[in-house]
């Protein structure tokens, strides 16, 4: 398997960055939607996030990677069973982070009927998909706006309920699929339905750096890693190791961060000034914030955390206006601005 | 070794035999360069992504195709990959012959995990769309093939470079942007003849020796600084340019026998990657100033941008490096740019074949049928098992009938006294544990639904007052916004002063219609007849693709400029009505909206040419011109 390249080596794209880095602390979080232009490395970060990610500890032997300390509603059927008063036996996993290549066919994403065991024992048995290898950790979808319509659906369902339910070739099988969809694509190839657009918790806008600085940089460290790439990784070893322990300090940290009265009503105020549909934005954004806070060591969140997140958050949520030239971020920003002056 | 690489900077053509044009100062020889970029891509096919090879088959083609293989070492693998490859046979899937025989899922691999390591040459790279482009790109990203499908889930490596043969024939058909991003170099060979072509200056050994020196060859600071700066001034956004740039000048580096990257290769770097990829010109005049592409920011920043990038280039590696790609950019950049923005705008079609594969592999599964397994078919392996299932003991006991007999036969005992025998042979090792046979075959069907594309034709001329053009892209993108809901799609195609323009090809995409509307100007002659045909054009594209058009003509309906270009309101009216009445012929669902402040027996003898519904609304908002879309298109 080929080496990724550090995370901590990837220059700019901080918003990007930031956006995966939350995602990673705070699974709720619902996803994140890197849209922009070609080559600016959305796939390169989704990637090195993989490499970066502390492991997790899982029930030894389950086939869905089940949490040990979950309560029993969100276990799969088999560690229910297993779950008899006494411990589970558990090892220690790296996060999964699962691609989901644009070809891939419904029964490999949604899990299907094992055809080796109905081909050899005549035995029918469930093999599990994608949705099951992603559980507890990412589903990364390449140009998820090119992606079939009727995957879109099975994998809007399974977000939404944290669940899969198969129900074809005459099994019957449920599974917990908790996961953080991650999808990259490029506007231009086309637009991403609005229904799924919603799922995503956090959208963030690339654009290829414009100053020569930034570009040597980029095309530097790049050139450097392709020549060596094992080298290269040692040498970006230490930075990365920060990386993983802010996150994991997050995630430690995030139960006990508090969401003073002050800022929900801040957070409410600029959802209703944007005109957002629903409640989805508001809650994300706290969420989000949450994750934020934990990040850098705060012990509460405060308005510079809501600043920060309100376009990641937002500006995929706006009502859409035709005649309205300028984008959705710029809307954003310019309600960010009359609501908390800096 | 012979020549150096970077002796081949700009130098005079090669006086051929017989070659008695005018000479062209300072422009690099095609063919020389041609056959630099084979040896250069030879040395690393993986590393430089590949090349995009515009030519029509011929014996220049075949000569450079012939001499790219000779510089490769033997025992590279090269695969072709034809035009309408199925996933399967790309990515690699099951092998149904062999899971059938097998009894367990057995997997294939694909093309590219064939060509791990060597090159696959696209065939009609031009036509090729949709998912075998992503699946090359993301193969080139990562250099490898991740499979999961058909119940398989397989990693095999896949360091791959391709070669794409463009035989698009004009500015309409070309490579898909995403996949010409990763190709670090794009070849012309069109312009070069025959006895133009040349020898490769170098040798398989010349390669391997390169290949081996190619990872301690360095790159100066200063060097990376100039590639960059030269891909900016060239207004060339995507930073995989750069990064090919500095890769191609580390393998020329490597091919000269250097363990350190001269400025002269630098800039031959720059003029082989580079050069094709300028979107703009330095020091162009402001008028001749190119409309940008769309990563590039809007027109009147360009001026100031490009001033600024004049001021902070102080570096005269730079300026050499600039200097050096500059003599090499086409010299009808300024042409291909404004064709660049037309070719968006054509659909391109690969023809019936293509439609028909289309309708068999997408949309929502909707049951099965049974039948031959024909190409682009994909088969329901549940289904055709259950189909096999009950006739397992049957066949079985028919199989074992049919051995015992071979078997007789063989060993020549004839005779009706052994049948009892048989029944102790341990048969079912050797044989199939599931009997399927052509009749169990279950074909997957898609429904697919049928699209509709509304087709905005607009009078942009003097005589439609500007305000109608305001009007009318406030009712495509309104008409957009609800279509991109339902995904289906709105073109537009405007018409002023002489000719027609497609200014937004079928699209459901709002970023790039806000782009293309915001650019419409207005005034001038009204090429009445144009328009129609132009409009018709795309509308026979979108058919063609098993899309449903709508043509919704905007205009007073009084033509004054004739199809060659000419004025002459009696010529030009009665050629709009021969286009009106082509569109009849062709069975295009069509409205005419009738834009002049009075309602106008043109326009509406134009409708009833057309076959098309008439709505005069002399004073057409957006908000009632939608409506009255929706209603015809029956939304």
């Amino acid at each position: 398997m080929p080496v990724p390249f550090p995370f901590s080596a990837i220059v700019g794209q901080e918003e990007m960055k930031l956006a995966l880095l939350i995602g990673a602390v705070d699974s709720r979080i619902g996803g994140v939607l890197v849209f922009g232009d070609r080559g600016t490395g959305k796939s390169t970060a989704i990637r090195a996030l993989a490499a970066l990610l502390p492991k997790m500890r899982v029930v030894a032997d389950c086939r869905y990677g089940c949490d040990p300390e979950a309560e029993v509603g969100v276990l799969c059927a088999e560690c229910r069973v297993r779950h008899n008063g006494t411990p589970f036996k558990t090892k220690q996993v790296p996060v999964p982070v699962v691609d989901l290549p644009l070809g891939a066919t419904e029964d490999r994403v949604i899990g299907a009927l094992d055809l080796e065991m109905a081909l050899t024992r005549g035995e029918k048995a469930f093999e599990p998909g994608l949705l099951a290898r992603a559980h507890r950790g990412f589903l990364y979808i390449d140009e998820v706006n090119l992606l079939e319509d009727h995957l879109v659906d099975a994998l809007l369902d399974v977000a939404a309920s944290g669940e899969n339910l198969v129900e074809r070739e005459g099994l019957s099988v449920r599974h917990p699929a908790r996961f953080v969809l991650i999808g990259s694509g490029n506007p231009e190839e086309g637009e991403l339905r609005p229904q799924l657009l919603d799922r995503f918790g956090l959208s963030v806008e690339v654009r290829t750096p414009q100053d020569l600085a930034t570009r040597v940089q980029v095309v530097r460290l790049r050139d450097e890693f392709e020549r060596n790439p094992e080298a290269f990784t040692e040498k970006w070893k230490r930075k990365d190791a920060k990386v993983r322990k802010r996150i994991t300090d997050a995630q430690a940290l995030l139960p006990a961060i508090e969401v003073p009265d002050h800022t929900l009503e801040q957070a409410s105020r600029l959802c209703m000034a944007l005109g957002t549909d629903g409640l989805r934005g508001e809650l994300t954004l706290i969420r989000a914030a949450r994750a934020l806070a934990a990040l850098d060591g705060d012990t509460s969140v405060g308005v510079p955390h809501l600043r920060k997140l309100a376009a990641p958050a937002l500006r995929h949520r706006l009502r859409r206006d035709p005649l309205d030239e300028s984008g959705s971020t710029a809307r954003v920003d310019r309600v960010v601005q009359e609501l908390f002056p800096a | 070794m012979m020549a150096s690489a970077s002796d081949r900077s700009p130098q005079p053509p090669r006086p051929g035999p017989g070659s008695g044009g005018p000479p062209q100062p300072a422009r690099p020889d095609p063919w020389e360069d041609a056959a630099l970029i084979a040896a250069l891509f030879a040395v690393d096919p993986a590393g430089l992504g590949g090349v995009c090879l515009r030519a029509l088959p011929g014996p220049v083609r075949d000569q450079w195709l012939a001499d790219t293989r000779e510089l490769l070492p033997p025992e590279t693998p090269r695969r072709k990959i034809p035009l309408h490859v199925s996933d399967g046979r790309l990515l690699g899937g099951l092998d149904l012959t062999a899971t059938l025989r097998a009894g367990r899922p057995v997997a294939e691999h694909g093309l590219f995990a064939e060509a791990h390591g060597g090159v696959l040459e696209l065939a009609m790279a031009e036509r090729v769309r949709g998912s075998p482009v992503s699946y090359l790109c993301s193969a080139l990203d990562t250099g490898e093939v991740v499979l999961e499908r058909d119940g398989i889930a397989l990693r095999s490596p896949a360091r791959v470079g391709v070669i794409a043969l463009d035989e698009g024939s004009n500015e309409d058909e070309q490579v898909a942007d995403a996949l010409l991003d990763r190709l670090a170099f794009l070849i012309d060979l069109s312009p070069i003849a025959v006895r133009e072509m040349g020898d490769v200056p170098y040798s398989v050994a010349d390669v391997t020796a390169a290949r081996g020196r190619l990872s301690e060859v360095s790159i100066s600071a200063d060097q990376v600084n100039a590639i960059c700066e030269t891909a900016l001034a060239l207004g060339i956004p995507s930073l995989r340019t750069s990064l090919h740039t500095m890769r191609a000048a580390r393998v020329a580096a490597a091919l000269d026998g250097d363990l350190v990257v001269t400025d002269a290769q630098v800039s031959l770097a720059a003029r082989l990657v580079m050069a094709p990829r300028a979107t703009m010109l330095p020091y162009a005049p402001p008028e001749s100033e190119p409309e940008p592409p769309p990563p590039e920011p809007p027109p009147p920043d360009q001026e100031g941008e490009s001033e600024t990038n004049q001021e902070q280039r102080q570096d005269p590696l730079a300026d050499q490096v600039l200097d050096a790609t500059k003599a090499a950019i086409p010299t009808d950049l300024l042409d291909r740019l404004r064709l660049g923005q037309l070719r968006r705008a054509k659909v391109r079609s690969t023809g019936k074949s293509g439609q028909v594969q289309q309708a068999n592999m997408r949309g929502r599964p909707a049951g099965v049928r049974r039948g031959d397994l024909r190409p682009g078919d994909r088969l329901n392996l549940i289904e055709t098992l259950r189909a096999a299932a009950p006739w397992q003991r049957v066949r079985r006991a028919e199989r074992e009938r049919g051995q015992t007999q071979t078997q007789m036969t063989a060993t020549g005992t004839p005779g009706g006294a052994t049948r009892a025998r048989p029944r102790t042979l341990p048969v079912p090792n050797l044989a199939p544990r599931v009997e399927v046979r052509k009749d169990d075959f279950r074909i997957q069907r898609y429904k697919h639904r049928s699209e509709t594309t509304a087709i905005f034709i607009v009078d942009a001329s003097g005589s439609s007052a500007l305000h109608r053009l305001g009007e009318a892209k406030g009712a495509v993108e309104l008409l957009l916004a609800d279509c991109y809901v339902r995904r289906d799609r709105v073109a537009l195609v405007a018409f002023r002063g002489k000719t027609a323009e497609l200014l937004l090809p079928p699209t459901r995409s709002l970023v790039r219609t806000k782009r293309c509307l915001a650019d419409l100007p207005g005034g001038g002659g009204t090429p009445l007849a144009s328009g129609i045909e132009a409009g018709l054009a795309l509308a026979d594209a979108v058919k063609r693709r098993g899309g449903t058009p709508l043509l919704v003509l905007l205009t007073d309906g009084r033509g004054n400029v004739a199809r060659n270009g000419q004025g002459g309101r009696a010529q030009a009216g009665e050629e709009a009505l021969t286009c009106a009445r082509l569109v009849r012929a062709a069975g295009v669902a069509a409205m005419v909206v009738d834009t002049s402040p009075h309602p106008h027996p043109q326009a509406k003898a134009l409708a009833e040419a057309m076959d098309a519904t008439y709505m005069p609304l002399p004073h057409a908002d957006a908000g009632r011109l939608n409506a009255a879309v929706k209603a015809k298109a029956g939304l």
